[in-house]
């Protein structure tokens, strides 16, 4: 049983990380998610367990510090906001492209631009569908609650070492800045030079006389092997969508509507489920907990046994699309959700599956 | 296998060899062009991790330009950073591993263009890390486009009838500038094109990376090389256009020596 405290999703990301063994932070400030780096610095890991953390003169450099420390196998992580994100998309193109591991965060706000500095999930498709050049993906964790800020640290971490590919948990300006009470894990220590050379064979940690040179790169000018290497990492992405898909259903076996959505609408949501039933609405919630890949089986399986669903999520509508993929033709779904830093409450939820799909 | 000595005993014996491949550079076929001051570059770099014993203590970064594969050729682990942005692996990896040799080998357009914003940050951190520098003036990789160090009026692909300040800007004289900031230690100035010059170069890098075995900081040494086939110039005519011109504009010798500027 590891230890109680309240504290915001910024900070628990942060704390978590110190408790994961995490060997470095690199990051740059940006609203609303720069609690990150200010309880990284006020707990000053560095003199504790050896965790490296520093401020970085650009997102863009933070990114390519992650390349560096994932390169040597290092656990690192960066935490950002949504501007800071699309900085550090070819930065996460060359992690995918070279199979590196690493964990960033994206605590998204509104956009697009400079947009606002209020809560937003505006950034699915950029962080489902690629975002950064050329072919890659990358398992997204979708936070609902601070303990699951906490939680999808080391899940982040084993998932991408376990698949030498970056992993993003895709939070928002909400969860990054409500407090909660959160059960923390007990710590682990770092992992020792021994144990990442044993854990990364392929990581530059200094050519010994046992072994070939090891080279971090995603360049292959020889269009045929660059071909090979594509297709190898199509098979780890296949992979993730067999293993790695996550989700959480509430009040749904006896739904006849359903809610899909992820994050801090999912939490409005299941409000949004208490007060329909209240009402005698048969309502339930289908989460998805991974984004990449998407429970795309399970949302269709629950499709088949519902009359409608609307998809809620703080955009224009963008994991709609998923949704529409999943269950085909023949379903009534439908999208709503506040845009720009706006956050829709349980009763406006409540009246859009009314209106929009229920007499829809 | 890819350190192994090549040269033909039984032509040359032991007794007679007086120059062979470095034992660090690998057996692949370099890539640059003939007459091209990389290569020897190259080889001045693995020399001095060879010398100083520490194969296996030190990474390299390569970075995106012409050296894109040095790692082809360079018999240590190695990392490939997107275009400009080898100093922030560098930063990383040498904090995560304070105890081994980092350095990055950089070109003009990598280090002075795109990747300005983390060559002065490493810099002005003083990142204890060695920065290698090739300074040819142009866009190499690329076909020969106009590079932040290209000369004022030199033409280029992307200013043909050569670079005019008054539209495109003066060349930047990266070296000076980031000589001017505390974490820098040590910056130097040098060239390959003649023995005299290959000497004094490996001396710089060998005291680059003695700097950071002793954790002074960034040691910077940047090397004004010819690039014969972006300046469309024969091999001979190259190197004299680059001792009458870019000396001239990038004057060969230390900036900065233990911390202190080098009083002209």
């Amino acid at each position: 049983m590891g230890e109680l405290r309240l504290m915001k999703g910024n900070e628990a990301i942060a704390e978590a990380a110190i408790r994961a063994g995490v060997d470095g932070y690199f990051g740059y400030p940006i609203t609303p998610q720069s609690e990150v780096m200010e309880y990284l610095m006020q707990e000053r890991p560095y003199l504790t367990t050896g965790m490296v953390v520093l401020q970085a003169e650009s997102e863009t450099s933070s990114i390519n510090m992650l390349y560096g420390g994932a390169s040597c196998g290092k656990k690192v992580f960066t935490s950002s906001s949504s501007p800071g994100i699309s900085l550090m998309m070819e930065g996460i193109s060359y992690l995918a492209g070279s199979e590196l591991p690493c964990l960033i965060v994206n605590v998204v706000r509104g956009g697009p631009g400079l947009g606002t500095i209020q809560p937003s999930q505006s950034d699915y498709f950029q962080s489902t569908k690629g975002g950064g050049h050329g072919d890659y993906r990358m398992v997204v964790l979708a936070p609902a609650s601070v303990q699951e800020m906490s939680d999808f640290v080391e899940l982040g971490f084993d998932i991408a070492f376990k698949y030498r590919n970056p992993t993003l948990i895709l939070s928002d300006g909400l969860i990054g800045q409500m407090m909660e009470k959160v059960i923390l894990k007990d710590p682990k220590p770092r992992r020792t030079m021994e144990e990442i050379i044993k854990q990364c064979p392929w990581a530059t940690t200094g050519k010994t006389p046992k072994r070939e040179r090891n080279i971090i790169t995603s360049l292959d000018l020889d269009s045929s092997k660059q071909e090979k290497h594509v297709m190898k990492l199509k098979e780890k992405y296949a992979q993730m969508e067999r293993e790695e898909v996550r989700f959480e259903r509430i009040n749904c076996d006896d739904a006849e509507y359903i809610f899909v959505a992820y994050g801090s609408s999912a939490r409005i949501c299941q409000k949004a489920v208490d007060l329909g039933r209240a009402k005698g609405l048969k309502l339930g919630l289908f989460r998805p907990i991974t984004l990449f890949p998407f429970p795309t089986k399970e949302l269709k399986k629950l499709s088949d046994q519902v009359k409608g669903i609307l998809s809620v999520e703080m955009s224009l509508g963008q994991m709609v699309e998923d949704v529409r993929l999943a269950v085909g033709h023949g379903q009534k779904v439908d999208h709503y959700g506040r845009v720009g830093g706006m956050i829709h409450s349980p009763d406006q939820v409540l009246e859009a599956m009314e209106k929009q799909i229920i007499g829809g | 296998m890819a350190t192994q000595q090549i040269f033909n005993k039984e032509i040359i014996g032991e007794e007679n060899l007086v120059y062979k491949r470095t034992n660090l550079l690998t057996q692949n076929h370099l890539s640059y062009c003939p007459g091209c001051g990389h290569g020897t570059a190259h080889r001045l770099v693995m020399e001095v991790i060879e010398e100083m014993g520490i194969q296996s203590e030190t990474i390299g970064i390569a970075p995106v330009g012409c050296a894109v594969l040095a790692y082809e050729f360079m018999d240590i682990d190695m990392q490939q950073a997107a275009h400009g942005r080898a100093p922030a692996l560098a930063t990383a990896t040498k904090r995560l591993m304070p105890e081994k040799f980092v350095f990055t080998y950089q070109g003009d357009g990598d280090l002075a263009a795109i990747g300005t914003a983390e060559t002065i940050h490493a810099c002005n951190r003083g990142e204890n890390i060695t920065i290698i520098f090739i300074n040819n003036g142009i866009y190499g990789m690329t076909g020969g486009q106009m590079a932040p160090t290209t000369l004022p009026g030199m033409p280029a692909a992307t200013c043909p009838f050569g670079r005019d300040v008054s539209i495109m800007g003066n060349p930047l004289k990266i070296t000076e500038l980031i000589a001017q900031l505390p974490g820098v230690y040590f910056t130097t100035r040098q060239a390959v094109h003649k023995p005299a010059n290959v000497r004094r170069t490996k001396k710089a890098i060998r005291m680059a990376f003695e700097n950071q075995k002793l954790k002074k900081g960034v040691s910077f040494v940047e090397i004004v090389s010819n690039c014969n086939s972006g300046w469309k110039m024969t091999p001979t005519d190259a190197n004299i256009w680059m001792e009458e011109n870019m000396f001239a504009f990038y004057p060969l010798g230390d900036i900065k020596v233990d911390g202190e500027m080098v009083k002209k």
